[in-house]
């Protein structure tokens, strides 16, 4: 079984060695192999303003969307965790957000936004809250939050699914006995259910946090990294720099720094959940 | 069960009210867009519904005429069935003994970490390799060289979800197999693969959704009718000089149904996938 195991590595392994010997040549796209250049290309890279404002753009896109996705899946889970009516119709529908097709996600927003006819557009200024038309992808102050709104709109199905399995998996005596207690609905949630619910949703924090700081599709399809730049993630900057302007060595020496920021995260991140769980037991 | 004051009751039904509006609101506006006529949409005011229902995109986008915006669409629709059929069947071949492997012989668990870590490097990382690897080979774009990519986002995937699904499944089952004299394939094709039917099946359906979702990679190693799939089409549509945003809507419908159906139709089996690393994490 485990030559398998050995054609899964080599179809991942090998272009990510490729991609390393890359990072240390002057390498292009198309043509030949390009010749050794040391680090020059991480020196490079880590001077330019460039890289360091998609750092900052990917970083600020990934802590938002993620933080808005927990906090709104948190209380949508708390929601369907009530009794009422309607309820499982409701977590049906968590399912369609999910389901869609980023890229079509990333239409549907471009759309709504649309500076002339866009149904958020019309919307505001119909019910007075706004003046005039604006451009909400066009404007560099409001592309970045336009866009995690999207995103967030998106992925927090998956928080609340998370966590409404989380929830589910609290024994109901020891709900029952903090009720009896006379503890009120607050303290219940901080000292009952929050500590169940602590594990899964660092796990859905760290798949989400992953995703997030790779992203790439909905930015490319709604703003392309513009305007100004304003929402030019890592991802968007590597897919310029390799392919556009075909620097394949270049580009990945930043394919590497953003695998290196991504594992980084993640470990922190496991370390994290480790101490966690080890409080709980 | 909790008494519930009135006042809460009628909390909980805002609050579930809303957030339905919340989740359906921008899949019903998409779908007003692609039956609303050109003129309700770029009319201001807005009209939030058509004064008569215009289904004609519908027909365009299906109409098989070569050189049409709807043969572009179809032909990309049949090249996503296939690639994610592709992809999805030869992620299952590699992964099943593989997550079986792993599940059977903990000591080799190091090398499922390895695959699961995968998941951390963003498609960038592997994109410039991948993309002359191809070249070289002649694939690119060709459906089987871009499902040949996939495996890279869909094996780890699999043999993840594969590897918890075999878990369960007694090992005595196999000592009584191996006493019968079954050898090692044997075991895990009469044996093991009825069993872990249900686990496979839900690993099958997340492979084939991720696979239709994919973009990245779509966008970079293919240019023509040849390969381009669904993704890669309509966003070239919604980046094009199609001035019609009904037509992009209706893309984006006709895009997205095949999922969206697929998830409503297959939400349990989903959900359970989806909250099953979360809570045992």
């Amino acid at each position: 079984m485990v030559p398998l195991l050995l054609v899964m590595l080599s179809v991942i392994g090998w272009p990510f060695i490729d991609t390393v010997r890359l990072s240390f040549t002057d390498a292009r796209l198309v043509g030949a192999g390009g010749d050794f250049v040391g680090a020059a290309n991480y020196q490079r890279i880590f001077a330019s303003t460039a890289f360091w404002r998609a750092f900052f753009v990917t970083t600020e896109f990934a802590v938002v969307s993620v933080f808005v996705e927990v906090v709104l899946g948190v209380l949508v889970a708390l929601l369907l965790y009530q009794n009422f009516r309607g309820r499982n119709i409701l977590r049906a529908l968590l399912i369609l957000p999910w389901a869609l097709p980023t890229v079509v996600n990333a239409l549907l927003w471009r759309l709504i936004y649309n500076p002339e006819y866009g149904a958020l557009n019309a919307m505001l200024v119909q019910t007075g809250l706004l003046d005039d038309y604006r451009s909400w992808l066009g404007d560099p102050n409001s592309a970045l939050v336009a866009l995690i709104i999207a995103d967030a709109w998106k992925n927090f199905p998956l928080v609340a699914l998370i966590s409404l399995a989380a929830l589910h998996a609290v024994p109901h005596d020891i709900k029952a006995a903090a009720v009896v207690d006379g503890a009120n609905a607050l303290s219940r949630f901080r000292y009952v259910i929050l500590p169940y619910l602590v594990g899964p949703l660092m796990v859905a924090l760290i798949l989400r946090t992953i995703e997030a700081f790779k992203v790439f599709d909905i930015i490319w399809v709604m703003t392309r990294g513009g305007p100004a730049n304003s929402t030019r993630t890592l991802s968007i900057l590597v897919y310029q720099e390799a392919f556009s302007f075909q620097r394949a060595g270049s580009g990945a020496s930043l394919a590497l720094i953003v695998t290196l920021a991504v594992t980084m995260l993640a470990v922190a991140y496991a370390a994290l959940i480790r101490k966690s769980a080890g409080a709980r037991f | 069960m909790e008494r519930q004051s009135l006042g809460f009751t009628v909390f909980l039904y805002v609050c579930a009210g809303l957030l339905a509006i919340m989740i359906l609101a921008p899949f019903a506006w998409l779908f007003i867009m692609s039956i609303s006529s050109t003129t309700d949409l770029v009319s201001k005011p807005l009209h939030w519904w058509p004064a008569e229902t215009n289904w004609s995109r519908y027909r365009i986008l299906t109409d098989l005429t070569p050189n049409t915006h709807g043969a572009a669409l179809m032909t990309a629709l049949v090249n996503s069935i296939e690639v994610a059929a592709i992809a999805t069947f030869a992620s299952l071949v590699v992964s099943v003994p593989a997550g079986w492997a792993v599940s059977r012989t903990p000591a080799v668990g190091w090398s499922l970490w390895l695959v699961i870590g995968t998941y951390m490097l963003p498609p960038v990382a592997l994109a410039v390799p991948l993309y002359m690897g191809l070249a070289a080979l002649g694939m690119l774009n060709t459906k089987f060289g871009l499902a040949l990519v996939y495996l890279t986002i869909l094996a780890p995937f699999t043999a993840w979800l594969l590897k918890s699904g075999f878990d369960p499944i007694p090992r005595d089952l196999e000592k009584a197999a191996a006493i019968d004299g079954a050898r090692l394939d044997q075991t895990l094709r009469i044996i093991i693969l009825p069993l872990a039917a249900p686990v496979i099946g839900t690993a099958a359906l997340f492979a084939y959704l991720l696979a239709w979702d994919e973009f990245f990679y779509a966008l970079l190693f293919t240019s023509d009718h040849r390969a381009k799939t669904v993704t890669v089409a309509i966003a070239d549509l919604a980046g094009g000089r199609v001035s019609d945003y009904g037509l992009i809507a209706t893309a984006g419908v006709i895009a997205a149904l095949p999922p969206v159906i697929f998830g409503l139709v297959m939400q349990r089996t989903l959900i359970s996938g989806l909250t099953r690393g979360g809570v045992k994490g």
